[in-house]
């Protein structure tokens, strides 16, 4: 029998704000993190609209605490501030005795130094220190050795679900009876290598992203990290911490359709959806809200939009994308979603999908556009598709419901 | 679901610096060779890959392809219920080109193909799309325990039952551009050397090399399975001595074995002289036991402990150690239980235990 899996603890940091909290008020007041990029060095820089967050590198550090003689990449920063915020809201630091991992997601790894750096490193030693931190465990080691975690550790790359399946794998590990609890999520600095390589696919917006839209009209990027805290039951015995939600399930599929595109049918997205369904035991009627996937794209969303409609035959939760928000966090996307989705469902709130104001001719139904609150929500899914086909969808659903 | 206790290594499939992609062949005839980088054996792809997808194909995922294709077949797998990877750099050829025409072009006159083709999951996602497998498909990219990762998560697909079948491979390519940087920092050996001259001559450095190895994991054995995957550890050392020792007690007790009853230790040395305290550690423990190694035949990468997982696969099954993998020869010892002990630069360690079926 599978333990039950709570989430017991939070973090993030986002264009949104640099905690839960901040991010939760720019939610409130419909705060969009999206604007003119300031931290990056590009060509790219008057042209496209991104999420960033606020601090530079620098500030970044102190923010966090780290020394500076070791090499930091802006991805290590970031994910060593939101795991920490979840470490320290679920009081891990406390309990020596639980067998904890971490297992985090990302995809562009050191790059943002190495991208600096690389003719330094092909030609002469003087950078040779950012060399050992570009690829994608670095971060993760880092948040590893902040925390002070020594156990099971691994790091996930799937892309734009990342993230998700990182929460996902946790609660495998911990069902399989591997972890008693899990730092489980994702992060990922903006650099100059994917803004660059979205912008080569021609799938960035300049203007501010609008998904589900007749207009869309692409992505815009973010960054930053998020990370929950799972535990089993038998660990929350221990802790004794407060449940904040359950995670009930989560399907994982591939499209196997192209390395970029979504099929028009939305094959893989549905295939997720439905194994978290399944697992989750949960009717379709009974899901409250969708945190689309929702990135903006002409493709992803007339996907999405196509395979929910296959899936909730009935009744149609409210959906919708938060990506106007926080931009496409792309590997940490999973994780800051699934909080997203989790502080809906705490304070009875749907989150509105900003920017929205002509319906997609394509599908027969409309995301939410305006907040909706007062609602009592039981469940929501977070749907999260990445590169390659590689589509995951979560399941949390409020804590002592049955 | 059901709980499925055992798990069957039922097929293989291997591209490396040695001549691997046939199964009916191991090891007989072996590449030595001077030099401080190895690279593979390339199949002709078009055995494996349509021509026309093939022309803009990254070698990895062309590595990729050709080594799950020889394991599904190996196997008699049409359609896996997983695919799972472990890469610790990823597709490199394709990171490297369009990074340096982004800093060559100063980001103008960009094309996507080598940025779509840049990320990690790329080998599994295309296994998937040409085999058009919509099933579970992840990809673990924690240096030294990448492949590693995706075995512990195969086996926990297998045990509850979500799977019957998965495909599971390790993976890494070594560029030009990677051997130069890997090199300042220290991890090759100045100067060509006799590769199998490695362990005779410790020195500073190891050789660089890159492969990419599958296997076709199965809760139902086929009617001649390679090996039974018993257990995996990833697990990490302060400089404390004795943990080493600690660490192997435990996990061969959790695993129901002794020191006694392991017939052959494969040992991931790497002739380097900063990293050769932890191999003597291990292998001092085990008196009566034979040696392999593979790190002469394969070079040196993140996921190198998939060649590894093939050479104990294929020494179990023949109930053979090549000559060229003996340490010390272990007599006319069967070979029942086998432990595999590799670490990345002191820092990744893992256990990986198979037996015989």
């Amino acid at each position: 029998m599978p333990s039950r899996i709570f989430v017991t603890g939070s973090g993030f940091i986002s264009g949104l704000g640099n905690n839960v909290q901040e991010n939760l008020t720019s939610l409130l007041n419909l705060r969009s993190g999206i604007g003119p990029i300031r931290h990056i060095d590009t060509v790219l820089k008057d042209e496209l609209a991104v999420s960033e967050v606020a601090m530079t590198n620098d500030e970044l550090m102190r923010y966090a605490g780290l020394n500076d003689q070791s090499a930091y990449s802006r991805n290590a920063m970031l994910g060593i501030i939101a795991a920490s915020e979840a470490f320290s809201h679920a009081h891990l630091h406390l309990h020596k005795g639980l067998r904890t991992g971490l297992i985090s997601g990302t995809t562009v790894g050191g790059m943002d130094e190495c991208e600096k750096y690389y003719q330094d490193f092909l030609t002469n030693d003087s950078k040779n220190r950012f060399i050992d931190i570009y690829d994608c465990a670095d971060s993760t080691e880092k948040i590893a050795d902040h925390l002070g975690l020594r156990g099971f550790i691994t790091t996930i790359s799937t892309a734009c679900s990342s993230a998700a399946n990182s929460i996902q794998f946790a609660s495998r590990m911990m069902n399989a009876g591997k972890l008693d609890c899990a730092v489980a999520g994702g992060t990922e600095a903006l650099t100059k290598f994917h803004l660059n390589g979205f912008n080569a696919l021609k799938i960035l917006d300049k203007k501010p992203c609008r998904p589900f839209d007749a207009s869309r009209n692409g992505i815009n990027l973010g960054e930053g990290a998020a990370y929950l805290v799972l535990e089993t039951e038998e660990a929350n015995q221990r802790t004794g911490n407060p449940v904040i939600c359950e995670l009930v399930g989560y399907g994982n599929a591939c499209e196997a359709f192209h390395q970029t595109a979504s099929s028009p049918d939305g094959t893989g997205a549905y295939l997720a959806m439905k194994k978290a369904l399944d697992m989750s035991g949960e009717s379709p009627d009974s899901i409250d809200y969708i945190n689309a996937h929702g990135t903006g794209t002409d493709n992803n969303d007339l996907s999405e939009g196509r395979a929910i409609e296959r899936l909730f035959t009935g009744k149609i939760p409210y959906v919708s994308s938060t990506k106007p928000f926080t931009g496409h966090m792309t590997s940490a996307a999973g994780s800051a979603e699934a909080i997203i989705s989790i502080l809906g469902l705490q304070k009875g709130i749907i989150w509105p999908n900003m920017n929205f104001s002509t319906p997609m001719p394509e599908l027969k139904f409309s995301v939410a556009a305006k907040m909706i609150r007062d609602l009592d929500i039981n469940l929501v899914m977070s749907n999260s598709f990445g590169f390659g086909g590689n589509n995951s969808s979560l399941i949390f659903k409020k804590y002592g419901i049955h | 679901m059901t709980a499925k206790n055992t798990i069957y290594i039922n097929g293989l499939g291997n591209v490396s610096p040695q001549k691997t992609a046939d199964n009916n062949r191991f090891l007989d005839e072996v590449s030595r060779v001077e030099s401080n980088r190895l690279a593979c054996f390339e199949p002709n792809y078009r055995d494996f890959i349509s021509p026309d997808i093939l022309r803009r194909m990254g070698r990895l995922i062309k590595m990729g392809i050709a080594s799950s294709r020889i394991c599904l077949e190996d196997a008699g797998c049409r359609m896996p219920d997983a695919i799972i990877t472990g890469t610790g750099l990823g597709c490199m050829e394709d990171t490297e080109k369009f990074l340096a025409t982004l800093i060559r072009n100063k980001e103008e006159l960009l094309t996507p193909t080598s940025f779509i083709q840049s990320t990690h999951n790329t080998v599994s996602a295309q296994i998937a799309l040409l085999l058009k497998c919509h099933n579970y498909n992840f990809t673990y990219v924690h240096r030294g325990w990448s492949f590693e990762s995706a075995l512990i998560d195969s086996m926990i697909q297998l045990k509850n039952g979500r799977s019957v079948t998965v495909l599971a491979g390790g993976m890494d390519e070594l560029t030009n551009g990677s051997f130069e940087i890997s090199r300042r920092l220290g991890l090759w050996r100045r100067k060509p050397v006799d590769t199998f001259g490695l362990f005779s001559h410790p020195a500073k450095g190891s050789i660089a090399g890159e492969g990419s190895a599958f296997f076709l994991l199965s809760s139902v054995p086929s009617h001649q399975p390679y090996a039974i995957l018993d257990n995996i550890l990833t697990f990490s050392l302060s400089n404390h001595n004795k943990l080493l020792p600690s660490a192997l007690s435990s996990f061969l007790e959790r695993s129901g074995t002794t020191i006694g009853e392991i017939d052959l230790v494969v040992c991931g040395m790497n002739g380097d002289t900063s990293s050769a305290r932890h191999d003597k550690e291990l292998t001092g423990l085990f008196l009566n036991s034979g040696i392999a190694a593979w790190k002469h035949l394969s070079g040196e990468y993140m996921t190198s402990s998939s060649f590894g997982l093939w050479l104990a696969s294929m020494i179990m099954k023949h109930q053979v150690v090549p000559e060229a993998a003996v340490v010390r020869s272990m007599g006319d010892r069967p070979i029942r239980t086998i432990l595999m002990y590799n670490h990345y630069l002191n820092l990744n360690h893992s256990f990986i235990l198979i037996r015989k079926p």
